[in-house]
């Protein structure tokens, strides 16, 4: 072959830049992102609703409230919420209180990762982490950098 | 006619990935199986292909280049497009793979109303490299993108890919630069051959095919992300698995993301087997990535016949005593 060192040289780099996710990845669980939300709880829409489309409902609400002074939601059952991120911070947002009953891994979401006991008990702590929360680890693990954080704050000052 | 054979594969392909993606029982074998066969014969038929054509003698080198060869010391020389030094065939070969240099002198031919009948007219033309060259640049993008997808966790790097390519932060999810610019180079080279006669009249279904396949795949991916929406926790965890070799299948991902899935893998499958490899193949080119120094050095042929030579000094050595008695002077006592 001629050049052949430098071929097959450059055939194994290939094939490493190829299988770099595999060694990237090497030797850590594939886990998926810490859900804890209160069980028996509904969101303000269905989950494969709201899995879809919370971002746009969310525009929809800050549309609503801040342009039309809508204060009220009234989702698809006709239930009606207000229109606020404490709403959403309620369930998805775990202080002290909703952790310390335990916090309940999405059943519908996670196969793998179903139970990440180190996260779940440092969510129990009273203090809390804005990186363990949901929404964030959800963001985080699926690399969406959302604007909320560059206007609002989360609450008790903690800043994400 | 040709385009039409090719745009009825791509549906073949895709009604058959929608029959996959909505039978629940096929979910194994279109979301783990196929991707890893696909995986195993992208890369085993690259290396055949490419280890295929490094097989191939390349005796002398082929200086077909624009630029100056090296001369006398007053004749400047072209030391990018006629390198003499490993340096320059460096800078060639990266600006053929990384701008398509050559692609950059595509010229047009017409013929011309002049004074004395028709003229032959020469001009530059560079839509078709500026669509490739957006073309690739937008696939090369978009499949580092997807790496988001198979590493956790995601470096800082291809975050910073992400932001800066949603970063005119339309719509939610906000929408990325290289989709439209994908698209649209996408487009150009297809309505390219359909529209312009000569081109049409020497494309093959081999050029059809592999246009509208990643159209479909872009098509697919696009509306995955912008309208009928997957749950990407279930399709990171998929391919996490894919990449770790700990395969695990998550319960409900839309069909639209199997039809993505399985025409990806068609792609791979595909690769090796057509003009695809010409992104191995590049690396190749004899007339890229020689140094030109074919009078410099010598260069001797790889598959040259060994010639029995017999020497003067080994003719000495033989009949020596002989060319002493007849009195012939010998170099040698």
């Amino acid at each position: 072959m001629y050049k052949g060192g430098r071929i097959i040289a450059s055939l194994i780099v290939f094939v490493a830049v190829l299988a770099f996710p595999f060694f990237y990845n090497l030797g850590k669980a594939n886990a998926g992102p810490v859900i804890n939300v209160p069980s028996g709880t509904q969101c303000v829409e269905p989950v494969a609703y709201m899995r879809a489309n919370h971002m746009q409902l969310l525009n929809q609400w800050r549309d609503e409230y801040v342009r039309q002074g809508k204060t009220v939601y009234v989702n698809s059952q006709g239930k009606s919420f207000n229109i606020n991120i404490d709403t959403c911070l309620q369930c998805h947002y775990s202080n002290s209180a909703t952790s310390s009953s335990p916090a309940a891994t999405h059943p519908a979401v996670s196969t793998t990762g179903a139970s990440n006991p180190a996260a779940t008990t440092e969510a129990s702590n009273s203090v809390v982490n804005p990186s363990d929360q949901f929404c964030v680890t959800c963001h985080k693990y699926a690399s969406v950098e959302p604007t909320c954080w560059s206007c609002h704050n989360l609450p008790e000052g903690a800043n994400q | 006619m040709k385009a039409f054979y090719s745009f009825l594969a791509v549906i073949v392909l895709i009604l058959v990935a929608v029959i996959g993606g909505s039978i629940a029982n096929l979910h194994f074998f279109f979301g783990i199986i196929i991707p890893y066969v696909a995986f195993v014969l992208f890369v085993g038929g690259f290396i055949y292909r490419i280890i295929k054509w490094g097989r191939s003698p390349v005796p002398y080198r082929i200086p077909t280049t624009c630029g100056q060869q090296k001369s006398l010391p007053w004749i400047k020389q072209a030391k990018i497009e006629n390198p003499t030094s490993a340096l320059g065939v460096i800078v060639r070969m990266a600006s053929e793979v990384l701008l398509f240099r050559s692609l950059f002198r595509n010229t047009k031919t017409e013929l011309r109303e002049g004074e004395n009948g028709p003229q032959l007219a020469y001009g530059s033309a560079k839509w078709l490299w500026l669509g490739s060259l957006v073309f690739h640049w937008s696939f090369l993008i978009i499949i580092i993108r997807h790496l988001r997808f198979f590493l956790e966790p995601i470096p800082v790097a291809l975050q910073l890919v992400d932001s800066v390519d949603s970063m005119l932060q339309i719509g939610l999810p906000q929408i990325y630069i290289t989709d439209l610019l994908f698209l649209a180079a996408i487009t150009f080279l297809f309505l390219r051959r359909v529209c312009v006669p000569r081109i049409k009249y020497i494309s093959l279904p081999a050029d059809y095919f592999p246009l509208l396949l990643i159209f479909g795949i872009a098509v697919s991916g696009i509306l995955m992300r912008y309208f009928d929406k997957v749950d990407l926790i279930s399709v990171k965890e998929l391919a996490l698995g894919i990449a770790t070799l700990h395969p695990v299948l998550p319960s409900d991902i839309g069909a639209i993301f199997y039809v993505h899935l399985f025409l990806i893998c068609c792609l791979f499958v595909y690769f090796p087997t057509s003009k695809l490899m010409h992104m191995g193949g590049i690396f190749m080119s004899p007339t890229r990535n020689m140094i030109s120094n074919n009078r410099m050095v010598r260069h001797i042929n790889p598959w040259n016949h060994a010639v029995e030579v017999h020497s003067y000094a080994e003719y000495e050595d033989e009949f020596r005593e002989k060319m002493k008695k007849a009195g012939i002077p010998v170099e040698k006592e």
